[in-house]
């Protein structure tokens, strides 16, 4: 069963985005992230579905609007964030780049090594901990990247396109296990993507944004408890993808017409 | 031929053909040695003069390996102040250049005066030494990649967590480029202060015996001398080369061996 979704813990309201350049990157965004859902940000490349993402992490203020933490703005301390890269220190090993968050944070190796290890079981690089990231192929820098993020067991995990650059069969299997993880972690997913398949097939509820200025477009429910190659070849996984598509279509088109 | 004893095997033919035109030149046109010395004649002097010639080499490497050890404090500690703070940055960085394009032969006199000779020695070393190793630390300091000091601040990373954890390991395969030239440029800054040095009657380091020799007409000193020099310089550039891969070899690109 797919966890039920709860009551927003984080809200953004109103918020917009302006770069020094001048770019309105986010315009008048409205976006709840519920507990324990599996969100996905759906739109064309530069619509702000990163710079959304970047403002729920902290990592970029808004320039207008509000982001307000039910918990309190300390609650921004529970976020995993994997970017659309590995982003691994090529200097460390695996088990010393998962390292890094409890290391930051004060924590001992040796007293932390139990941890980093069942995080590196719950990606599959149990094997792997001694290893630099050089040596690992792109799907297991990504993994490493995602073990990462987990180690501090995060209230929501934030995901910037991750997949982008992985070839087709490494991404399927990664969307498996990220589903897994989910189901197993209970964790808020917030999932920035341009692809309608993969939203499709991951999330429980895809917003779909505009580009140019970056705003909600409209929103889709997907209400199906299996995720697995029976869905993905299923007639209700192709409806869902229909239907997304066309959402997308025309929030492409309303972005156009803005830009014209 | 395989590639390894290719590379051994190329330079040493060229070595070999080179001291035997040398010796042919010399045999032929019956030259005396204080105009060409033959290198058998150099070889011997090498030997006859190695209690000499050996405390003056030991006296020149260690200007020059303390002349480098003061350009890596310097140079990497600069690099760090000027990556901490702009002011400092803007304050210093102009006489760091202004020291590096002033020709120190031109400064070596100067310093002389001012200075006990072994201190205007050391100086000197320094001043060309330290330049390259600012540079270099400075630009690998500044090209971190923006995701991972992101995420560095997403777990709140402190700023000496930051500078130990990010900045600095980052630099290192620069950091240690720029000390490799360092190490050349350290003797090269040795070398020119005991000539300026020995134009004024002491001095005791390998550089003084080849303006020593050279009054003296003792050309095939000057010449086991000038061997000796070359030797050292090689052989410091070794040890810096391999340095430079035992630190690296585990993670940095340039440390691969890639097999085809």
């Amino acid at each position: 069963m797919a966890p039920t979704s709860g009551s927003p813990i984080v809200s953004l309201r109103g918020v917009g985005k302006i770069f020094g350049t001048g770019t309105l990157a986010l315009d008048g965004l409205d976006l709840d992230l519920r507990e324990c859902e599996f969100l996905s940000l759906l739109g064309p490349s530069g619509c702000g579905k990163s710079t959304a993402l970047r403002i729920v992490a902290g990592l970029s203020e808004p320039s207008r609007g509000t982001v307000a933490w039910r918990d309190g703005a300390d609650a921004r301390r529970h976020i995993g964030f994997v970017f659309q890269e590995p982003t691994l220190m090529p200097w460390a090993t695996v088990s010393g780049n998962v390292f890094l968050p409890l290391k930051l944070a004060g924590a001992d190796k040796a007293a932390a090594t139990p941890r980093i290890m069942e995080t590196l079981s719950r990606v599959g690089l149990a094997d792997f901990a001694e290893a630099y990231p050089r040596e690992l192929s792109g799907g297991m820098r990504m993994r490493v990247s995602i073990a990462r993020a987990l180690v501090t067991a995060p209230r929501i995990l934030l995901m910037d396109e991750p997949f982008a650059a992985l070839d087709e069969i490494t991404r399927f299997k990664l969307n498996d296990d990220l589903v897994a993880l989910w189901r197993e972690l209970r964790m808020t997913v917030v999932f920035v993507t341009h692809s309608v398949f993969e939203s499709v097939y991951l999330s429980q509820r895809i917003v779909v944004m505009t580009s140019r200025p970056g705003r909600v477009s409209s929103e889709l429910a997907v209400d199906a408890p299996r995720r697995d190659a029976q869905f993905r070849t299923s007639a209700e996984y192709a409806g869902y993808c229909r239907i997304a598509s066309e959402a997308l279509g025309r929030a492409m088109s309303a972005g156009a017409g803005v830009a014209a | 031929m395989n590639e390894r004893a290719l590379r051994i095997l190329a330079p040493a033919g060229v070595l070999a053909l080179g001291v035997l035109l040398w010796d042919l030149i010399v045999r032929i046109n019956g030259i005396p040695p204080y105009i060409l010395p033959s290198p058998g004649l150099v070889l011997s002097t090498l030997v006859s003069d190695w209690p000499i010639l050996w405390s003056s080499l030991l006296a020149t490497l260690e200007t020059t390996i303390e002349g480098l050890a003061l350009a890596v404090i310097g140079g990497v500690g600069l690099a760090v102040l000027f990556n901490q703070s702009r002011l400092i940055e803007h304050s210093l960085y102009p006489y760091a250049v202004i020291l590096q394009v002033t020709p120190v032969v031109a400064v070596a006199p100067l310093l002389l005066i001012y200075l006990p000779q072994q201190a205007a020695v050391l100086a000197c070393a320094w001043i060309v030494a330290f330049f390259p190793v600012l540079a270099n630390t400075t630009l690998g300091l500044n090209s971190v990649d923006h995701n991972l000091a992101d995420l560095f601040r997403l777990y709140g990373a402190s700023r000496w967590q930051v500078l130990r954890e990010l900045k600095l390991p980052a630099a290192l395969p620069q950091m240690l480029a720029g000390v490799k030239i360092a190490g050349g440029l350290s003797l090269i800054g040795a070398v020119v202060a005991e000539i300026a040095a020995g134009s004024a009657g002491a001095g005791s380091g390998l550089a003084y015996r080849i303006a020593e020799s050279g009054y003296r007409l003792n050309i095939p000193r000057m010449f086991a001398a000038l061997l000796l020099l070359s030797l050292a310089g090689i052989a410091i550039f070794a040890l810096l080369s391999w340095l430079t891969h035992l630190a690296l070899r585990r993670w940095h690109e340039s440390a691969i061996v890639r097999e085809s």
